[in-house]
């Protein structure tokens, strides 16, 4: 995959992450080189090779379908930035 | 009539266009907490009550899955005659909004839970069976206000977390109504094992509607545009004539469609272009690393397999068979299970025609009219029973019966005691009756010679007779024997 200025602006908009213009060509150097290297991996034959989602060899761990959290709506929205009694505020969305 | 004929076309200028329709259907698992979390799923409760760290995205949490929320998604699997997947995979679904705090949405992208399945639909001309793609797990977004601040819009995590399945249909539909009798039957399967409540008006049942629409015959797929979170089947079908109609208009003016997300506005009738999320297809999935893959036993499955409730499917085939139901009347009773529920309680103990007519017509339109549903009517299913009973046996004739039924939707008082207290036993006692028919014979002697010399239409005149001086409480059957008995004389 190759890595150029289009690239680096679609992805820093898509992460929220704003990439000052002065920045971004030797951004789009560094992450050519980085991915240059991973494709490295592309060269080894893995066809008869299952996708491997975790390294750990265990059972995804459950847990019973009971009420036991929640009620503890003065601390989820003691950190945000706006807030009322009730709510998350946040600006205007709207389509 | 042919075939061709029942087809769903949109006639346009330069030709007759078909429409394809695929549904991404979210329907929320009934279950008592979160997917991943142990807040309750309640609706209704105050603004952010129902919120854990978890739900809010607090850092270094972790989710942990609701086992009968896996449970469900394999039962509703089942019951769509689908492919269980004993591997599936969480991954992340990458984009931003205020109400989704963890910045990503916990979904399954390469390996669902559930596979390829099918739903059989009842169309008026026949079935149809519509192909299920996949059905997988995935966590509700929150809830933002828009209305309740002129410049600022607020939110509310309580359903962030709920579990929801995401259940994909083929392109196989091909009008508003075949959507209608899609969502329907699958509400109704939802409903009957308990997974989903499908009730709409409080969010428990969403649709994204693909649509795409081809000239008559053409067998490749166009273009198609995905009309977001539409909530009733109505706006469903609103949204499926309007976009189906824009399409065509454009390719017809030899435009091209582009592949985009719409918003149907319920107010104006119409969709549009959302241009927030014009990137919202870059959704970068990757495997959630705070959870491993889901690996499901063939115990577990068999279990649940075994388990099932009778599903409508089979409810229909057993009706038709048991009770000798057309198929017209057994769709209309097992649509809903409280319905079939109902109608076997009454059958148990009564007369299967009927109860069958009576809840199929004096009920039904009384339900329709007070627009609540069957479980919320006054005449439960006992009292009902009891009312057929007193018409089959004689206590009452169906005319009083249908007074007496007036009474029942709206106190819920019971059959026997409205006929009771109201003394509306017909009057079955021969000699009373012969006693009745005596007079009115002997009063209106010229008629009855005019009847025996052939005036057969005076029968009549007889009978209403009998039944002027009875208050009409006078047992029909009885009455026509005995009139024929003493008029052969």
């Amino acid at each position: 995959m190759s890595i150029d200025k289009d690239k680096i602006k679609h992805v820093s908009k898509l992460a929220r992450i704003s990439v000052d213009e002065k920045k971004i060509d030797d951004l789009t150097k560094d992450l050519s080189s980085i991915f240059k290297f991973i494709e490295q991996l592309n060269e080894l034959n893995t066809d008869k090779v299952k996708p491997l989602s975790s390294i750990l060899n265990e059972p995804l761990r459950s847990r019973k379908d009971e009420i036991n959290d929640g009620k503890i709506r003065d601390k989820i929205l003691e950190n945000s930035p706006k807030k009322n009694e009730e709510f998350f505020v946040v600006p205007k969305v709207i389509e | 009539m042919t075939k061709e004929k029942e087809k769903y076309l949109i006639d346009g200028e330069k030709g007759k266009w078909e429409v394809v329709i695929g549904l991404e259907v979210h329907a929320q698992i009934s279950s008592n907490s979160k997917l991943f979390s142990g807040s309750s799923t309640k609706f209704g409760a105050e603004p952010n009550t129902q919120v854990s760290l978890v739900d809010s995205a607090f850092p270094g949490m972790l989710p942990v899955i609701n086992e009968f929320c896996v449970q469900q998604a394999i039962k509703t699997g089942l019951g769509l005659n689908a492919k269980i997947n004993s591997y599936s995979v969480f991954d992340r679904k990458n984009y931003f909004y205020a109400d989704l705090p963890q910045g990503y949405q916990i979904s399954q992208y390469k390996n669902p839970i559930v596979g390829e399945g099918k739903i059989t639909l009842d169309l008026p001309n026949g079935t149809k069976t519509i192909g299920i793609e996949r059905l997988h797990l995935e966590q509700d977004a929150g809830k933002s206000i828009h209305d309740l601040d002129p410049s600022n819009t607020y939110v509310d995590l309580n359903r962030s977390g709920v579990a929801l399945m995401e259940i994909v249909s083929k392109p196989d539909l091909s009008s508003p109504d075949e959507v209608n009798a899609y969502i329907k039957k699958l509400r109704s399967i939802m409903r009957y094992l308990g997974t989903c409540d499908g009730n709409m008006q409080e969010g428990s049942l969403r649709a994204d509607v693909n649509v795409s629409v081809r000239k008559e015959g053409n067998k490749e797929l166009g273009t198609r545009c995905e009309i977001k979170n539409v909530n009733s089947i109505k706006f469903m079908q609103m949204a499926i004539i309007y976009e189906a109609q824009r399409q065509v208009e454009l390719l017809e003016a030899g435009k091209s469609i582009d592949q985009e997300t719409r918003l149907f506005d319920t107010k104006k009738n119409e969709t549009r272009s959302m241009r927030s999320k014009e990137d919202a297809h870059d959704y970068r999935y990757f495997p959630d690393p705070d959870l491993l893959p889901l690996n499901l036993n063939k115990e577990l499955i068999e279990n649940i397999k075994k388990n099932l409730p009778e599903l409508p499917d089979q409810k229909k085939e057993r009706f038709i068979k048991d009770y000798s139901l057309t198929v017209y009347e057994a769709n209309v009773l097992v649509s809903e299970k409280e319905i079939s529920d109902y109608f076997e309680e009454v059958v148990k103990t009564s007369d299967i025609k009927l109860s069958k007519n009576w809840i199929m017509g004096d009920l039904f339109a009384s339900l329709n009219e007070k627009n609540i549903s069957i479980s919320q009517s006054l005449v439960t299913a006992k009292k009902m029973a009891q009312l057929v009973d007193a018409i089959s046996s004689g206590i009452v004739s169906g005319r009083t019966a249908k007074e007496v039924f007036e009474i029942m939707i709206e106190s819920g008082e019971e059959p026997n005691k409205i006929i009771e207290s109201k003394g509306l036993q017909q009057k079955s006692d021969p000699k009373e009756l012969e006693k009745i028919i005596e007079k009115i014979l002997s009063d209106n002697k010229d008629k009855v010679e005019q009847y025996k010399s052939g005036k057969d239409k005076l029968f009549g005149f007889f009978v209403g007779q009998v039944m002027k001086i009875s208050s009409g409480k006078a047992n029909p059957q009885l009455v026509n024997q005995i009139l024929k008995d003493k008029l052969k004389k």
